[in-house]
């Protein structure tokens, strides 16, 4: 059975995420971090920034939910018991901070099979609230046994 | 911090019984078979699973803890493969494979009970 490619190049309304102090404290506890700049905001201004510094990762909090619509859209119609998250790849530009507002956009970048296997790559682009890209994401969802 | 080519980075966790719960609250996936052990048997898995995004977060910590900061990081790209349980260690390990134009390119997995459960990580950081 094919896969329909018709939704490839679809854009989704963006998502707005404030970022707040406590949410990155929060998430920086959850994976384990125990850099100050994350988790103390006297810490981080003493370093230079207006307040706590998201983690990396913080990506997944502020363009995950934008990426959801994508995921649960027929027109993609993406099989979800049978989906695994196959791959992940993000690419920074500067720190996002608690107090910034990121916009995310997500595309459907690619959809295609490979022996029994389809693949759905989704592509998600942050920007915060003066334009910069903080964050380019590539999520590559693998769904078994397409036929 | 420095970095040289062929310089290895490793980070240690033991995910407890409850980093699920936390971290579904503090990244917004609440997909049950993380967080509900009743519903991960029904779908014919062990039990709850860590969320790859976290097991992500563990090797992106270890280059950020290795090139001494958040702003270092610039890219990372990661395999999932298997499954992350609780309550046995995970093992970062990191190879610097190349330095190239204020770059340090890394390859890295993480590993569990001698599963590959992240491969062919690739990160580049700011020298």
């Amino acid at each position: 059975m094919a896969l329909s490619t018709q939704a490839v190049g679809k854009v989704y309304d963006p998502t707005t995420y404030a970022v707040g102090r406590e949410k990155v404290k929060e998430y920086a506890a959850a994976v384990g971090e125990t850099n100050p700049l994350y988790l103390d905001h006297e810490a981080a201004r003493a370093a230079g920034f207006p307040d706590v510094v998201a983690p990396p990762m913080f990506a997944v909090v502020y363009a995950g939910r934008s990426v959801a619509p994508a995921l649960f859209d027929p027109e993609v119609g993406l099989n979800f018991a049978a989906m695994v998250h196959g791959a992940q790849e993000f690419a920074w530009g500067p720190l996002v901070i608690a107090g910034d507002e990121i916009a995310t956009t997500t595309t459907v970048k690619e959809i295609s099979e490979r022996g029994e296997m389809g693949f759905y790559v989704f592509e998600s682009v942050s920007e915060n609230q003066r334009g910069e890209t903080v964050c380019t994401g590539l999520w590559t969802n693998i769904v078994r046994a397409i036929g | 911090m420095t970095l040289e080519q062929g310089q290895q980075i490793e980070l240690q966790v033991t995910p407890d019984p409850y980093v699920t719960v936390r971290y579904a609250g503090a990244s917004g996936d609440f997909n049950p078979i993380h967080i509900d052990e009743q519903f991960a048997r029904q779908v014919g898995l062990p039990g709850r699973i860590l969320h790859g995004l976290w097991t992500m977060a563990q090797v992106a910590r270890a280059h950020t803890d290795a090139a001494g900061g958040p702003d270092k990081l610039k890219r990372l790209s990661v395999q999932f493969r298997g499954m992350g349980r609780m309550g046995e260690e995970i093992t970062v390990t990191g190879t610097v494979r190349a330095l190239d134009g204020g770059f340090a390119t890394v390859d890295s997995e993480a590993r569990q009970s001698g599963r590959r459960i992240i491969r062919n990580g690739v990160a580049e950081l700011l020298l």
